[in-house]
């Protein structure tokens, strides 16, 4: 019967106890969507690579490498030679090497050159290999393998034509060698979904009338004449190492951190993302400050709008008094009405936050390449919206001792 | 336990209490009894101290000096969850106006005091069947129990909240100026089904007015100023 009452009595205030849920909806919404999309990043992040021991480039930061080889966020400021590239297959401790070149780019895409043992050893999700939805791997010198967004971005299937453009976000294109689409692969959730794959020599042969960024003046060199020539390639960007034997990783990252020909970095992409979070960290902590932040704000909001309902009120707390309620009755029912607005607040938000997942989902992974889980709320989560609704009764307590000690001083008859 | 057939409804002797404040109005109150199944009228001019009074008897606030008995009960020997409890049980309370909570059901209202009064709730046997039973004998239309209580007239407001300090017959009944907003003959309508539900849960009645007019109905009418010397003191 007092929860009845309890709710009759908001039911009668709909307008600013309305208003005060949807203030505490809203910013709980902000508050778990922060909290998923920081998981959700995390978690695709650390999905988006596995069974790589090292990866090798030229000797920059760590996180910068990771950046740049496996996520195609940034740009390589050096190359790695194809010899030392080569010495470094020829370690006896190295199980297995896929070089990686990048540098070119189709529309929004990032073109990446590499062997077709990038399919094999490339996983993601804990041992997942790439699969093929529709055609084949590379076999001919033109052949592209395009991930599964870039086919639905731009409509493409096997046997389409791309051209290729030099550069990331340039206006020159390969037109004179375009490649032909030969398979599309299945989703991955990774940065594979928004590249075009195409062979190492490949790149080596889109760029023969090419020198030092420029493209050399003449008559372009004709295709049948390219596929005569040598197209091993002088430098490479990057390349995924995988070891003998555990043991002898770190072995082998030394030998290559020391290589005296070159300056290079080997990396494990373990620890490189550990600092990345370290480095991201710190803006997540800012973020989710933020956002409870706004959610005291709200929970503020609703203190004010108890404690100007108490003058109003003040006739009713006088019969609850009459009727033998003591003022710790008083209490708990203020008390009691933030804890369901909140609740309510809490639900609404949450409902907010899953519906506008399922709706901008397939968005934010296109965008971001971000999928996120849209499962029951986490322990972590329920835990959060008992904070928010904790922390609703004790900033309902300040206008409930006012009522408590009003209900007190006011007696039976209430003067206005 | 006193009997309590002997024991007065309400006993004060030598009350004095004073509003907490700059200008606190004090009230003196050397003697004032009801005896049981007395239903007695308080005459007494605006802000002559009636309600302060009345506030006195249902240990809402406490005598600084003297004692209040209820039932036989000193109010002033129990703590304050004790005198809520004893309100709750012993007392019907009926204020001048706005006596209800508009957002609840009538059957809510009127069961309202039952909910901190255990025994008054037995006394009560099937609550619903009384709530019915009251609704009908106070006049109101059948069906009332589930609308919510705001809809009714002032009138019919103010026999739902006879009906909710009759509920579970408690021994007293107190009411400050239950019909000064029903005009007369409102007036006699009410008091007449008031009468009719005393006599058959044999409660005490104190209640208080201004309108000398009312006399007649009851059994004893009383002056405030004969029982009780006001004043202001300074802090
Ligand atoms: N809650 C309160 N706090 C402080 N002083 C009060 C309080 N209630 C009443 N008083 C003081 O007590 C005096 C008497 O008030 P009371 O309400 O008892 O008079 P009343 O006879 O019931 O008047 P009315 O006929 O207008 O209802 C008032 O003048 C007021 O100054
Ligand atoms: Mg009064």
């Amino acid at each position: 019967m007092m929860l009845r009452l309890i709710l009759g009595s908001l039911r009668a205030r709909a307008l600013t106890v309305g208003l005060t849920v949807l203030a505490i909806a809203l910013s709980v919404a902000l508050f778990l969507g922060v909290e998923k999309m920081r998981n959700g990043a995390r978690a695709s992040f650390a999905d988006t690579i596995s069974g790589t021991d090292l990866i090798v480039g030229a000797r920059s930061g760590s996180v910068q490498l990771l950046l740049y080889s496996v996520f195609r966020i940034g740009n390589a400021t050096n190359n790695l030679t194809w010899e030392s590239y080569q010495e470094i297959a020829a370690r006896p401790d190295v199980d297995w090497i896929v070089p990686i070149s990048l540098g070119d780019s189709h529309r929004q895409f990032r073109v990446m050159g590499t062997t077709p043992a990038f399919f094999e050893r490339y996983k993601y999700r804990g041992g997942r290999a790439l699969e093929l939805a529709e055609g084949h791997g590379l076999e001919d010198l033109y052949d592209a393998v395009i991930g599964a967004d870039v086919a639905r971005t731009l409509g493409y299937v096997t046997g389409d034509p791309i051209v290729v453009s030099h550069g990331i976000a340039s206006f020159t294109d390969h037109a004179d060698q375009p490649f032909r689409v030969a398979g599309v692969l299945a989703k991955t959730g990774t940065p594979v979904d928004r590249t075009v794959i195409v062979g190492l020599e490949a790149i080596e042969a889109i760029h023969v009338d090419w020198q030092s960024g420029g493209q050399r003046p003449g008559a372009p060199t004709p295709q049948d004449v390219i596929r005569q020539m040598d197209l091993e390639p002088k430098a490479i960007t990057a390349a995924l190492v995988g070891v003998e034997s555990r043991l002898r990783i770190f072995g082998l990252q030394r030998w290559i951190n020391t290589y005296p020909d070159e300056p290079l970095l080997a990396i494990l992409p373990g620890v490189a993302l550990q600092e990345l979070w370290q480095i991201v960290g710190i803006a997540e902590t800012a973020l989710i400050g933020v956002s409870a932040m706004v959610v005291i704000t709200a929970l503020i909001g609703m203190m004010a709008m108890i404690f100007s309902s108490l003058g109003e009120r003040r006739r009713e707390m006088a019969i609850w008094r009459a009727m033998g309620a003591s003022p710790s009755v008083i209490l708990g029912l203020l008390v009691v009405e933030a804890v369901v607005m909140a609740a309510l607040g809490a639900a609404i938000g949450g409902a907010l936050l899953y519906g506008g997942l399922a709706i901008a989902r397939p968005w934010i992974d296109a965008s971001y390449g971000i999928w996120l889980p849209l499962g029951w709320p986490d322990a972590r989560e329920l835990w959060m919206l008992g904070a928010v609704i904790g922390a609703a009764a004790l900033a309902s307590l300040l206008p409930a001792l006012r009522a408590y000690r009003l209900s007190l001083a006011d007696g039976m008859t209430v003067r206005i | 336990m006193p009997d309590r057939d002997q024991t007065p409804a309400v006993r004060l002797t030598d009350v004095l209490f004073r509003w907490p404040g700059p200008a606190g109005f004090t009230l003196d109150c050397p003697a004032f009894e009801v005896a049981r199944g007395e239903r007695v009228l308080l005459l007494g001019e605006s802000g002559s101290g009636k309600s302060t009074l009345l506030s006195l008897i249902c240990g809402i606030i406490v005598a600084d000096r003297g004692r209040v008995l209820v039932g036989g009960e000193d109010l002033g020997k129990r703590g304050a969850a004790a005198r809520d409890r004893l309100r709750a049980e012993q007392i019907g309370v009926i204020f001048q106006q706005f006596n209800l909570l508009p957002y609840a059901s009538v059957a809510d209202n009127i069961c309202l005091p039952l909910r901190f009064a255990p025994e008054r709730r037995k006394r009560a046997g099937d609550a619903g069947a009384q709530v019915t039973a009251l609704c009908a004998a106070l006049g109101l239309p059948p069906g009332v129990e589930t609308a919510p209580a705001g809809r009714f007239s002032v009138g019919q407001q103010q026999r739902i909240a006879v009906a909710r300090a009759l509920i579970g017959s408690p021994p007293l009944i107190v009411a400050d100026e239950p019909t000064s907003s029903l005009d007369a003959a409102a007036q006699d309508g009410f008091l007449t089904l008031l009468f009719d539900q005393l006599r058959a849960t044999g409660s005490s009645l104190l209640m208080v007015s201004h309108d000398a007019r009312l006399a007649a109905q009851f059994d004893r009418t009383v002056q405030l100023a004969d029982i009780v010397t006001t004043g202001r003191t300074a802090a």
